[in-house]
């Protein structure tokens, strides 16, 4: 376990049994996972930030990112005070009072003049259940429109769609326990390894301690396919054709559970006719899916011959055109071999966002109405009476893109997005951020002052309280319901959203918003889950309806259900059938064949994939203001295959603008075998508060998934060019800065203010007048015409407020990562910083690998270099890796390539 | 065994260093006199300016004591002209009428302080900077807190400047090109020089083309060719200087801006050579000591009986210029396609650049901050590859505590 204290920058590492007794036990605000974390703040304003022992997700890990949440709780950039944009750019303050009544009046305004559906909400994964609850029942309850949905329509729907087809309700059917148990974990487009990296661990010491075979079936070479026993590239969309094709293979060679199928599924006759048509033979699963035959037939045969098999799944299942049916595809095998809700046996969707599933339950998406509750007449006449909500919304609303095509052709006229930044993060990003200019009135809540949904015209900023300061529950993958509890005041006016959503209800004259507190809100949202439920619905949270303040308070993690009466929750659903459909039986359902919705073309003839990087987390909101976290990937980049550079004429580190019908961005290359040919993969994570073209969103088509309206975000037809600069380079600065358009540049944070990483073509003259003006007259500078060097600072007294330091070729990953040297100067100082004497020489630049420790390549490879054969010793030795253990695929890879 | 007369005409820099290293070449081979102008012994003239700033006194600029002359046996004819050579005599003749013999003839007359040719001139008032006699009549000017207008912005102008300011003056210096000391510096050079004397107290102006002077028996105002004008109660020009040469011209020697000398140091005589601002080699006449020292040392081992060969000075200039360490040497400018490194702090005075051309440095300017100035110039002259252009450029920077 690792403990992380943390105060500009400086972490120290110490035993469990230091995390003081006073500490507050919270969960994690990343992915869904959902660890428990223990975090205090001592007298001097240190946060300390551990993982909790107790914890049942995590017992005391953390991943990197989980690690460094102590570094992430300044206020730097955050949003205090309710603001109000006044004429041109700026906002100006307003009361809280004053907001409220403007939001309500603005919403009611365009309900009462253009109906219900001339509005919405967009919800985030990261809100808390309570805030989901309110949010929910106002728009759908009051003002009768479903217009709410949320980012994890870009993360979850397709899973959510795949479980309500097959199971009649959105429920995961195993827990994590099933990852111990399993002889066989297959993961399906899942980066485990980066993206869940506390469940890898686990995969990974099952695979030591019991000998579990590990499958990962992805597109590309990930760290995960890495740790893989069996890794089968396959090619994009071909998802479905393989698991077909094994259910064709489990049929023919009489694995299947005849009696399970007989008993308790109905569809299976169809689903293996349809299958047949796609892959009748392994030969033909392995055309379609673009693999070897012997290795399709070893994946098949270990899937049959494995009793405990877990199937996990993630975006690269869900991110697709036929994402529901790729889900659908993986859990009609486990449905046909009876694998399922059983001890190390279950199809498992593994949730993108910590509350994800929280939304998912209060019913924060359109195409659902409350508690696992559809749109049916009766689930509709239900929630109206539970709710007294006389004009509840009896159909579907417009889900993220629909919703956001409908704000571009103005039938949404006011939009109030919380907690999320589709501007940046949505389809055809440059669309909805285009979208958003048109809106009468767009309120945004969240944390920071400035992103790109808030400069997309935000007409009003509510500041919304941050993890840390914010009260409430979220639901992880494996339906356990954990407390987030505050351990830090709340800062400025900021205040809770389910507290803001009941203000605005109330102030529009809406009954049944008196909410005191988070744990109201969640008894009466749990009495909703059992309300004339009997045993029905398996979203029953009846056993924690009665729950008291302090009880709630003390709430234990719980999964769900957790019925009327009783006093745990179940692990495990469906073992013994009784699904949540009229007939209680699973459906097994046809997959249409496998295509992709966007075809390549001349124009663009490379797939362009998307996904994270190991240390970031969404768009970087929080983990971007970690030194530490900021050093495994400091910039956006594209990932090619040598062949493919190589025919468009892109360089090793070279930069590359990637285009595709919908937009274009500039990164950094990075020519790598782990990609396959043909297909380029960027990460998500940048957005214009961070980087000057990195936009990724933009470039992602909005072609959606017809059942669950999940877009295709790991597949659009992209060109990509050589782009080069004259100089690049670091420019360290205490403050943010406003770049001149034109110039390419990504943003980090580093000790004691942020280090740009820029590209430009702009002279040294451009740059010593930019110093002056963005620092101040008291320039020092250095330039070498041959070398192309240029290096200049700029002091008030004797600190430098700004460093920038340009060449011809990258700039150490290391470069400038702490200001503090540039603290306190002296006169023969000032030109010795530009001398480069001090700062690290390029043969000694060096990423961190291992960001729980800070352990970087250089030292890891001198130990290899040394005689070091394994990982673990590695680990004994440094330290890295032995924490989270998200690292390890990459130590594993250099010891590889020192023997060669 | 009679020792050989060498003579020396001029006792400043030049002709003490040639007595030193004669000495040292061919001890006792020569008896050495020398005939200086001015009514002292030799001293060391570009401390000059120390001494009109007060930094020093006219005592402790003295290049050597008088019983060090008489200890090298050279006999030091001080305040004595010389006015007449017979060269096939190999007789000089001084202004008292004595008539000294020699074998050789050494000139080392030096050179003298230009004023313009504008109305006004030769006004009461009007100084020049050149000897011991202007110093003290500079520093009575600034005792007066008198208004002064020094014209020409080189080492010249810049020092008497400073010097004047320090001892009290109101000073203004007008110098006619866009820059200080454009020829040996750049323009981002004479711009950090500017303000560092400017900070010292001295008014600047530059592009200022000094017209006439004129005032009611002495110099009052001056007038500029835009017209403007300046109430003045002395000016001092420092436009430059002109070789000491009309008596080897009227001796019959080949003349041109000096003393026109060949590689071995030799006039048109040879038994006559000269050395020192006073000379021309290969159509150069230098203005600094630095050559004046390097043709005094060949012109000694020649008259030791070496075959020593002068083949010219790679300029530079290493001085404290306005209280300002100043370097300056070889292609300063970068001409022709030189590459250039520079670092600067101007809040710190300091300015360092360094002009490169293959790998080999050809060109360097140093204000502030002249550390490394010697690696430069050994650099500049050797025409070696410099390892490590950054180290050079940064040197160990040590800021100097004058500046």
């Amino acid at each position: 376990m690792l403990d992380v204290i943390s105060k500009s920058g400086a972490v120290a590492a110490v035993g469990a049994a230091a995390a003081p007794a006073t500490a507050t036990r919270t969960t994690c605000p990343y992915c869904g996972v959902g660890c428990g974390v223990l975090a205090s703040v001592d007298k001097t304003g240190v946060a300390r930030v551990a993982g909790d022992p107790s914890h049942p997700s995590n017992f005391g890990r953390l991943c990197s990112k989980g690690s460094a949440l102590g570094e992430t709780l300044g206020l730097e950039g955050r949003l205090l005070h309710p603001l109000r944009r006044s004429q041109g750019d700026g906002f100006e303050r307003l009361s809280w009072d004053a907001a409220l009544d403007a939001v309500a009046a603005g919403f009611k305004r365009i309900v009462d003049r253009h109906g219900p559906d001339a509005v919405a909400f967009y919800l985030s994964g990261q809100l808390l259940t309570e805030d989901y609850y309110v949010a929910n029942k106002l728009m759908k309850g009051f003002i009768g429109s479903a217009n709410v949905d949320t980012n994890s329509r870009l993360c979850m729907a397709s899973a959510v769609a795949g479980h309500k087809r097959a199971f009649g309700a959105d429920a995961v059917p195993g827990c994590y326990e099933d990852l111990d148990a399993a002889d066989l974990i297959v993961l399906v487009g899942s980066n485990a390894a980066w993206c869940h990296p506390v469940l890898f661990q686990r995969i990974m010491r099952n695979r030591e301690a019991r000998g579990a075979q590990l499958v990962v079936i992805d597109t590309r070479r990930t760290a995960t396919a890495e740790s893989a026993d069996l890794f089968l590239r396959i090619m994009p969309g071909s998802d479905q054709a393989l698991f077909s094709g094994l259910l064709v293979h489990l049929a023919e060679s009489g694995v299947i559970d005849s009696d399970h199928i007989e008993r308790r599924t109905t569809g299976f006759e169809a689903a293996l006719a349809q299958a047949r048509r796609i892959a009748p033979s392994i030969a033909a699963a392995a055309v379609s899916a673009g693999l070897p035959e012997t290795e399709v037939a070893a994946f098949f045969d270990m899937f049959a011959r494995t009793a405990r098999v877990v199937t996990a799944f993630s975006q690269g299942v869900n991110q697709s055109a036929q994402g529901t049916d790729k889900v659908n595809a993986i859990i009609n095998c486990h449905l046909a071999t009876g694998r399922i809700g059983k001890l190390g046996s279950s199809p498992f969707s593994l949730t993108g966002q910590p509350n994800a599933m929280g939304g998912r339950e209060v019913g924060g998406l359109a195409n659902s109405l409350a508690a696992h509750m559809g749109f049916e007449p009766e689930s509709v006449d239900r929630v109206r009476r539970f709710w007294n909500a006389p004009r509840i919304a009896e159909r579907e609303g417009l889900k993220a893109v629909a919703m956001f095509e409908a704000v571009a052709r103005g039938d949404i006229k006011a939009l109030w997005i919380v907690g999320s930044n589709p501007a940046a993060s949505l389809p055809d990003a440059d669309a909805a951020r285009g979208a958003l200019q048109k809106l009468e009135l767009l309120v945004v809540s969240d944390n920071v002052r400035s992103n790109d949904t808030i400069n997309s015209g935000a007409h009003l900023l509510l500041p919304a309280q941050a993890w840390g300061e914010k009260n409430g529950t979220v639901t992880n993958s494996e339906r356990r319901i954990s407390r987030q509890r505050a351990f830090l005041s709340p800062p400025g006016e900021t205040r809770p959203d389910w507290a803001i959503f009941s203000d605005v209800a109330r102030r529009m004259g809406f009954p049944g918003f008196d909410f005191r507190s988070a744990a109201c809100v969640f008894r009466e949202h749990a009495a909703l889950s059992a309300f004339e439920n009997a045993g029905k619905r398996d979203f029953d949270l009846g056993g924690l309806a009665e729950l008291s303040d302090d009880a709630y308070d003390a709430l234990e993690p719980t999964q769900w259900p957790i019925r009327p009466g009783e006093s745990a929750g179940r692990s495990r659903l469906f073992g013994e059938g009784a699904f949540n459909t009229p007939d209680g039986r699973a459906r097994f359902v046809a997959p249409e064949k496998p295509t992709l919705a966007s075809a390549l073309t001349a124009d663009y003839p490379l797939r362009l994939n998307t996904g994270r990087v190991r240390d970031q987390w969404h768009s970087m909101t929080r983990t971007g203001t970690s030194p530490r976290l900021a050093r495994h990937a400091p910039e956006p980049f594209v990932e090619i295959n040598p062949k493919d550079a190589k025919a468009a004429g892109v360089e090793q580190n070279g930069f590359a603008r990637v285009v595709t019908a919908h937009g274009s961005c500039v990164l950094r290359a990075i020519v790598t075998e782990r990609q396959p040919t043909g297909h380029l993969f960027a990460p998500i994570h940048w957005t214009d508060e961070t980087s000057a073209q990195a936009r990724v969103g933009a470039l992602v088509p909005p072609c959606v998934d017809p059942i669950s309206g999940q877009p295709e975000s790991k597949a659009a037809p992209a060109a990509i060019a050589p782009c080069a600069f004259a100089r690049q380079g670091v420019l360290l600065a205490r403050r943010p800065l406003a770049l001149p358009r034109g110039m390419w540049w990504a943003r980090l944070a580093v000790a004691g203010g942020f280090a740009y990483r820029i590209a430009s073509d702009a002279q040294a003259s451009f740059w010593l007048d930019f110093l002056r003006r963005n620092g101040s007259e008291d320039v020092v500078e250095f330039f070498d015409e041959a070398q192309g060097l240029l290096r200049a600072a700029a002091f008030r007294a004797d600190r430098a407020e700004l460093f920038l330091a340009l060449g011809r070729s990258p700039p150490p990953v290391d470069a400038g990562l702490d200001l503090s040297a540039l603290d306190k100067l002296s006169a023969s100082q000032r030109l010795e910083l530009l001398s480069g004497a001090t700062a690290p020489r390029d043969g000694e630049s060096s990423p961190v690998v291992c960001a729980c420790f800070g352990v970087s390549e250089r030292k890891i490879d001198a130990v290899i270099a040394s005689g070091c054969t394994d990982a673990a010793e590695v680990g004994r030795l440094l330290r890295a890796g032995t924490n989270c253990g998200s690292c390890l695929p990459e130590i594993r890879r250099m010891i590889a390539k020192r023997r060669g | 065994m009679d020792r050989e007369k060498l003579l020396i005409i001029g006792g400043g820099m030049a002709a003490t260093r040639l007595i030193e290293e004669t000495a040292a070449a061919a001890p006792g081979r020569y008896s050495m006199t020398v005939i200086g102008e001015e009514p002292r012994l030799a001293y060391n003239r570009v401390l000059l300016s120390s001494v009109l700033a007060g930094e020093a006194e006219l005592a402790d600029i003295e290049l050597r004591p008088a019983q060090w002359w008489r200890a090298e046996g050279v006999e030091f004819l001080s305040g004595r002209r010389a006015v007449d050579i017979d060269r096939a005599g190999r007789v000089v003749a001084l202004d008292d009428g004595a008539r000294l013999p020699y074998s050789k003839l050494v000139l080392a007359t030096g050179s003298r302080a230009l004023r313009l040719n504008i109305e006004g001139a030769a006004l009461p008032g009007v100084h020049t900077f050149r000897d011991v006699a202007d110093v003290d009549a500079l520093s009575r000017l600034g005792a007066e807190g008198k208004n002064v207008l020094v014209i020409g912005g080189g080492l010249l102008g810049l020092e008497a400047a400073y010097g004047l300011v320090r001892r009290g003056a109101n000073v203004t210096l007008a110098h006619v090109m866009d820059r200080l000391m454009e020829r040996q510096l750049d323009a981002e050079g004479g711009a950090l020089l500017k303000r560092l004397v400017e900070a010292t107290g001295v008014r600047v102006r530059l592009v200022a083309d000094t017209a006439r002077v004129g005032g009611d028996g002495r110099v009052q105002w001056a007038a500029f060719a835009d017209g403007s004008l300046l109430e003045v109660d002395a000016v001092v020009f420092a436009v430059g200087i002109r070789a000491n040469a009309e008596l080897a011209n009227k001796s019959g020697l080949a003349v041109q801006r000096g003393v026109v000398v060949d590689d071995g140091l030799a006039s048109s005589d040879p038994n006559i050579s000269a050395i020192g601002e006073c000379a021309e080699h290969r159509g150069v006449c230098y203005g600094l000591v630095e050559p004046a020292y390097e043709q005094a040392h060949i012109l000694a081992a020649r008259l030791a009986g070496r075959a020593a060969q002068y083949e010219g000075s790679t300029v530079s200039t290493n001085l404290k210029v306005s209280g300002v360490r100043v370097f300056s040497a070889g292609d300063y400018l970068a001409h022709s396609g030189a590459d250039i490194l520079y670092c600067k702090d101007p809040r710190m005075g300091v300015y360092r650049k360094l002009v490169v051309q293959d790998d080999r440095l050809t060109g360097a300017i140093l204000i502030g901050d002249t550390s490394g100035a010697r690696d430069c110039l050994a650099f500049i002259r050797s025409g070696e590859r410099v390892a490590d252009l950054h180290e050079l450029l940064f040197g160990a920077p040590r800021l100097d505590k004058a500046a």
